[in-house]
């Protein structure tokens, strides 16, 4: 496997009224292809600030963000993006929202092709029948559902996710992460995904990368073995149990509430 | 009762509930006609000059709709300059805050000395320049409001400016446009009648309320109240009907 996204030796701090304000701080991450990684941090820590670093937004101060070999400078239209407010365009159908972006990518797919795409992939994650409906008619978490189709549906390299399930309740959000499994099993993605949840850092992720505090610098890494059909019953055994306490644990030092003499 | 047919009789039943209690006010209180006319007075009012009334009524209505096509025009440019650039909108607020204080029933006589003889086009004037406020700012907070995600969506694929104007911004700006278009719609339909009023020799509804006021005859003065009336409603529906053309999705459907 080859690393997809590399983040090397990035540093960026925002102007503000009162002088810079650091935010990142020697970040390195790297993703393999076909890698989901987490991302987990304290909270205002330039967890979202790293995602527009990936979807090439915005250009870091130092460093390089490196995506399949290229520099990347500008948005590129390889990247897929979902947010914690789903974003829906209310004046569209979820068929037309999901087909948004093949308006947009050169050499997207036209007419019945789109449709098609966009209906299969509706259908993976459970809204078939809901094509015609408004945004407005969905509930949160079908929402955020179609939101992850729009964000797949012209094939993107990455998929970056800025903590899409947050806003949901937790039986969504869990019914959502079992989607996510079955969604990269048909359509492989390799996944940046920021999220404030630790159970779902571990359930979703084959490495969980923990950020310090502001500025954010690569704090911890953690890589997860993988396994064949995971359920929500893999995190209420021995070892997850442990890998929950090593990176409470470590978020407690980024949060400068823990030394990591105490790790031991 | 099914729900179009209500649609239909409720307000009628209500406009005839209203002229009934009209006619019994001016009877009951035993009022001359020049104190005020009653719904019975009017009629023959309107059958004595019902030319007059399709002539004027035609001209106040141009007037109206192309001050007001001005004033969405201006409107939507100025709004568009005000939501896209922080420094525009903040070098523009201030004038056109002054601007839309002043009342508009001083500035009639100005521009009608100005333009002295111009009646049409003082009066396309004053109604443009009392409606294009509301459309302008409605723009600019439309367009300067948009989450950040929108944009981000868009921009991450590698959408121009132009695109994500025309995929996003504008049909998300719609609804406060027509909200907008409904006040202004009123404003210009009340600044083409000041004009047509103060003008001398003028022409359209106003000027045949004014020569109502003349000649003493006041059942043609309230008959012109009603014509303003129905032409106002007529102005206002259509305005409700475009908007649910292109803002139709904004409505909420009740569940």
């Amino acid at each position: 496997m080859s690393p997809l996204i590399k983040i090397k030796g990035v540093r960026h701090a925002y102007e503000t009224a009162s002088g810079p304000l650091p935010v990142l701080d020697g970040l390195e991450v790297t993703v393999n292809e076909g890698g989901f990684c987490a991302v987990v941090g304290p909270s205002g820590c330039g967890k979202s600030t790293l995602t527009r670093l990936i979807a090439g937004l915005m250009h870091p101060d130092e460093g390089e963000v490196w995506l399949h070999g290229e520099l990347v400078k500008a948005p590129r239209s390889t990247v897929g993006m979902a947010f914690q407010n789903p974003v829906l365009l209310e004046w569209r159908t979820i068929l037309q929202n999901v087909m948004l972006p093949l308006e947009i990518v050169p050499d997207g797919l036209k007419g019945a092709a789109a449709k098609d795409r966009a209906r299969y992939l509706l259908s993976l994650v459970g809204l078939d029948g809901f094509e015609d409906k408004r945004p407005s008619e969905l509930s949160g978490g079908m929402r955020q559902r179609a939101s992850l189709c729009r964000a797949l549906v012209h094939q993107p390299e990455v998929l970056i996710l800025d903590e899409p399930f947050g806003a949901l309740d937790a039986f969504t959000r869990e019914d959502l992460w079992q989607t996510m499994h079955e969604v990269k099993e048909r359509e492989p993605f390799t996944a940046v995904l920021i999220t404030h949840d630790l159970r779902e850092a571990i359930f979703l992720g084959d490495q969980v990368v923990v950020l310090s505090g502001r500025p954010a610098r690569t704090q911890y890494v953690m890589e997860i073995p993988q396994i064949a059909k995971p359920t929500l019953d893999d995190l209420y055994t021995a070892e997850a149990a442990e890998r929950l306490t090593i990176l409470r644990h470590q978020i407690e030092i980024a949060q400068g509430r823990a030394t990591p003499e105490e790790a031991s | 009762m099914n729900p179009t047919l209500r649609k239909v009789v409720v307000p009628t039943l209500a406009i005839v509930v209203f002229l009934l209690l009209w006619e019994a006010l001016v009877w009951v209180m035993g009022w001359p006609n020049y104190k005020m006319a009653s719904p019975s007075d009017l009629i023959p009012a309107f059958q004595q000059y019902w030319d007059l009334f399709l002539v004027m009524g035609w001209q106040t209505l141009w007037r109206t709709v192309l001050g007001l096509l001005l004033a969405i025009v201006v409107g939507t440019l100025l709004g568009m300059i005000m939501g896209f650039s922080r420094t525009m909108r903040d070098a523009l607020y201030p004038l056109l805050v002054g601007f839309n204080a002043i009342p508009k029933a001083t500035v009639v006589p100005i521009v009608a000395l100005m333009f002295v003889g111009a009646h049409d086009f003082n009066t396309v004037l004053i109604a443009f320049m009392i409606s294009f406020f509301p459309i302008a700012v409605s723009v600019s907070i439309g367009l300067s409001t948009l989450e950040p995600e929108y944009r981000d969506i868009l921009r991450a694929l590698g959408a121009s400016q132009t695109m994500i104007f025309r995929k996003i911004a504008l049909p998300k700006t719609l609804p406060e446009f027509f909200g907008a278009l409904k006040v202004s719609v009123t404003l210009a339909f009340i600044g083409t009648n000041l004009m047509e009023i103060v003008s001398p020799h003028g022409r359209g509804l106003g000027a045949l309320f004014d020569s109502g006021k003349t000649n003493s005859d006041y059942p043609l003065m309230f008959a012109v109240l009603i014509a303003l009336a129905l032409l106002g409603i007529v102005l206002y529906y259509v305005v409700v009907a475009l908007e649910k053309i292109f803002a139709g999705w904004a409505e909420r459907q009740p569940h």
